[in-house]
């Protein structure tokens, strides 16, 4: 099924919080320029997986066990100082809500420019490489000016990812990117990511609880619930011919314009 | 922000009014007879009713009121019975060295509170963190004049490390003799290139600005660590852990940014505070301060002299309060812009 | 990604019952540290008889032939310029300065309490007037009102204590009627209003209850404060005269010999320390087990 290993494999991860166990996943991987989905309910652990591969997890209080392997790095005995300069650079990350992603009293662009020059842009090749990242995600470069309020939530989310395409990242953690924005909003935000893929190569992980954007987009998906991933295989299949029945749940819950009550598609 | 600025000021000036009327209204309570002080303890019935004239003592109170009001705003804020000077005059000789000293005991706790304040939220609960909290908490506790006495005892007397007393050496009143040019003692010497005066004051200045700092210090530290920590789980500070931040510069220049408002109204709280804190160590520092001044209207009774200092203090802190005010505006992109 | 709740969602938090309460003293040695200074001051103040080796000391007894001696086995803390045994005087001090803040505290709670509900609840120009209000007397730095009422009272502890009710009380009224106003803001109090419920009865039902928390969190951490106030006062000699031993007056009369007999002025000063350290670790760990953001952060 996968001929090329996969750019980011995760194996036996466990992570634990409190005490309990949030997160159980046995085999993942994420492919060179593909986009995998990770879907399920709220709380099923996406987003702690997110800042396992991170290595953030221990920001929140939660432990890590397992393999978390990029292009063969494992990942989980890198020093702090080593994780840093993958963080970003190679793996880049957008949030759910991108009104609160950043920082409320710097520019924008003070950001995106101190976080390229983090990793070792010149102060000159940074502004280069911001001004191009924001055309190519259709917005002025100087919207790079702006303070957070003063950007709508489409307008931020796309700074966040041209914050990544400026970064050159391999892998892109979309934590439920369209969430927190309108309708037709999310069609634009959601055809960058496709462009990511497209063009850049990029492999994206996106986490998201809504199937519909799941199915549009992702090449592959895996389920989830209460931490563990109950099925994963190609999205076409998984989503038209479940086969754990939980997955067939999701999808009943799924509100189908014009479709009668208790229809699946 | 212009809208801001503007009902900011005026709220100001409504509370300034208070303060006014009620500076004049505990003038009115105080027992004895401003005019006999005037006149001095041998004056005959006929000087002190002069003097009671002259002071403008027999008017109704409501005219005095407004009297008074319009003097305060004038500038006149009546005579010293002791000192037979202007208030204000008197008030604007003994003003500067106290807002230096407070001045310099406010960068000190500055100094060395951020930084502590953001060790502790570096590694909350540990143990760098219990110290230090421990550490804020006593400085909060200690009692001003108390401070001072034992610092001065050890530091002056059993060391020698520090002067005892005094703003400058003595002898250097004839050496080196100060410019007056704005009052403030170590803007005049460095304006004028008197480098041993500006060192000698500066070394003077370090045991009360240390004592004041006390304070403030253990205020700002806990402040710090609480603005920062409210901040640890939000999502735009995982956003820059995410990117490849140092915790150090995620904290340190992102969360402290942030920080610096709240940080910067308890700055402004503790200046009027710390102004009054003076009073208690100049007498002990011999430091030629407000607070000098104010021990000697006490002691004599000087009831304008009082009432002139205690409008003074007032009046700085409405204004630290609004500069406060209006710097959070300028600083804050979310008050600036809305 | 992992957020804290937005705190404006968090009711009042109640004390902590069994091992909530338990852990969250583990999580705060300084809170038990202060809790059990606190109590020890307060049971020393008020077995001082018992405790005091000399208790006329504390009164108008004077030992001419006995004047400034330093420690020693007879006299813990050495004796003062009129002989006084310093230890008794620091024991019996613990009874003045505690009893003044809680005096302090109960009027500006009684002030400020009905002013900050009447503020916040009712709102309008009722709120305006009195914000105002406080505001001129926020003006004052508490010390600095205290000083002139206290200047221009006859100098006694009891004028000590009015003056400094009358710089405290603003605070409480600020506070309690933030907690009033966010509270009226809530939509069940205007169903509460339209079923006809009198004014008193939601103000007493439902305003009050989520002060109290507050409320006592603001008034452990103020007893420190008042302590220090007071002793400053008192200090400067507008509070307790001789001899009545309040530990401010006795570093103010001990200054003068402060070179040669250090003991006088180190031993109260240190017990005014002590017992504001003790109350604001008592406070301060209040605080922090009481506020509920603080339990989820931690």
């Amino acid at each position: 099924m996968r001929p090329a290993p996969p750019r980011l494999a995760i194996r036996d991860l466990q992570v634990r919080f409190g005490g309990r166990p949030v997160v159980g996943i046995a085999e993942f991987g994420l492919g060179e320029a593909e986009i995998v989905g990770l879907a399920g309910e709220s709380g099923s652990g996406k987003s702690m997986t997110t800042l396992a591969v991170l290595g953030l997890a221990p920001t929140v209080g939660a432990t890590v066990r397992g393999s978390i392997q990029l292009d063969g790095l494992e990942l989980t005995r890198l020093s702090q100082r080593a994780l840093r300069d993958i963080r970003g650079r190679r793996i880049a990350a957008i949030f759910q809500s991108p009104a609160t992603a950043f920082s409320p009293v710097f520019k924008v662009g003070s950001v995106v420019l101190r976080a390229l020059r983090l990793h070792g842009m010149s102060r000159a090749d940074a502004a280069d490489a911001a001004a191009r990242a924001m055309r190519q995600v259709l917005l002025a470069p100087d919207l790079l000016d702006r303070y957070p309020m003063q950007l709508s939530g489409g307008q931020l989310q796309r700074v966040a990812i041209a914050l990544a395409l400026a970064l050159r990242a391999e892998v892109l953690l979309a934590d439920e990117p369209t969430s927190a924005l309108d309708v037709t909003v999310q069609a634009e935000v959601l055809e960058l990511l496709r462009g990511l893929r497209e063009r850049e190569g990029m492999s994206v992980l996106l986490i998201s609880h809504d199937l519909a954007v799941v199915a549009e987009l992702c090449d592959r998906v895996a389920i989830m619930r209460a931490g563990r991933i109950v099925e994963q295989g190609p999205a076409s299949q998984v989503l038209s011919a479940p086969r754990h029945e939980y997955t067939a749940e999701l999808l009943a819950a799924v509100p189908r314009i014009g479709a009668g009550p208790g229809v699946t598609g | 922000m212009t809208v801001y600025v503007a009902r900011r000021v005026a709220l100001a000036a409504v509370v300034v009014a208070g303060v006014i009327i009620a500076t004049f209204v505990i003038a009115r309570v105080v027992p004895g007879d401003p005019a006999a002080t005037w006149a001095g303890p041998h004056a005959s019935a006929a000087q002190v009713a002069a003097a009671r004239r002259f002071l403008g003592l027999d008017r109704p109170p409501a005219v005095q009121l407004l009297d008074y009001f319009g003097g305060v705003l004038s500038g006149n804020w009546g005579l010293s019975v002791h000192t037979h000077q202007p208030v204000l005059s008197d008030i604007g000789t003994a003003a500067p060295a106290s807002l230096e000293l407070v001045t310099a005991a406010l960068v000190i706790a500055l100094v060395v509170a951020v930084p502590l304040g953001l060790v502790s939220a570096r590694w909350p609960g540990g143990a760098a963190d219990q110290a230090i909290r421990a550490g804020s908490i006593l400085g909060v506790s200690m009692p001003i004049f108390w401070m001072a006495l034992i610092l001065q005892l050890v530091f002056s007397q059993h060391l020698h490390w520090l002067p005892a007393a005094g703003e400058y050496s003595p002898g250097l009143l004839f050496t080196s003799p100060l410019a007056h040019i704005t009052g403030f003692s170590l803007i005049d010497a460095a304006l004028t290139g008197n480098w041993p005066m500006f060192g000698s004051i500066l070394v003077h200045l370090v045991l009360p600005a240390v004592v004041v700092a006390a304070y403030p210090a253990g205020l700002i530290a806990r402040m710090v660590r609480a603005q920062v920590l409210d901040t640890v789980g939000e999502t735009h500070i995982q956003m820059l852990r995410a990117l490849g931040f140092r915790e150090r510069a995620v904290l340190g220049r992102f969360a402290m940014k942030l920080a610096w408002n709240p940080v910067a109204a308890a700055v402004a709280l503790v200046f009027g505070y710390s102004l009054v804190n003076t009073f208690l160590v100049e007498a002990i520092f011999d430091w030629p301060g407000l607070g000098s001044y104010a021990a000697a209207s006490v002691a004599t009774l000087d009831t304008p002299a009082i009432l002139g200092v205690t409008l003074f203090i007032a009046l700085v802190y409405v204004a630290a309060n609004l500069v406060v005010d209006i710097l959070q505006a300028a600083l804050d992109p979310r008050i600036r812009l809305r | 990604m992992i957020e804290a709740p937005t705190p404006a969602d968090i009711p009042a938090a109640a004390l902590p019952r069994g091992q909530a309460l338990r852990r969250g003293l583990r999580a705060n040695p300084l809170l038990v540290v202060g809790a059990l200074a606190a109590l020890l001051i307060v049971v020393i103040a008020v077995a001082a008889p018992l405790l005091a080796p000399f208790p006329a000391d504390a009164g108008t007894a004077t030992h001419p032939f006995a004047v400034l001696r330093p420690p020693s086995a007879a006299h813990w803390f050495g004796t003062d310029q009129v002989g006084r045994d310093v230890l008794s005087r620091v024991i019996y001090g613990a009874r003045i300065s505690p009893l003044v803040a809680v005096i302090v505290l109960a009027i500006a709670c009684l002030i400020g309490v009905p002013l900050g509900v009447a503020a916040g609840y009712f709102g309008g120009w009722v709120d305006e007037v009195i914000m105002r209000v406080t505001d001129i007397f926020l003006a004052f730095p508490s010390l600095l009102l205290a000083l002139a009422l206290a200047a221009v009272l006859p100098t006694s502890l009891t004028s000590l204590t009015i003056a400094i009710s009358v710089t405290w009380w603003p605070w409480y009224t600020r506070l309690i009627r933030g907690q009033a106003a966010s509270v009226a803001g809530r939509p069940y109090i205007d169903s509460c209003r339209a079923l006809g419920i009198p004014h008193w009865r939601i103000i007493v039902r439902h305003i009050l209850p989520n002060s109290v928390t507050p409320l006592i969190v603001q008034v452990s951490l103020d007893v420190g404060g008042v302590i220090l106030t007071a002793s400053a006062l008192s200090f400067l000699g507008l509070g307790a005269q001789d001899p009545t031993p309040d530990w401010g007056l006795m570093v103010a009369e001990g200054q003068n010999y402060f070179t040669t007999a250090w003991w006088v002025v180190t031993f109260p000063g240190l017990a005014i320390m002590v017992t504001a350290f003790a109350f604001n670790l008592l406070g301060d760990g209040l605080r922090d087990l009481l506020d509920p953001r603080r339990t989820l952060l931690s």
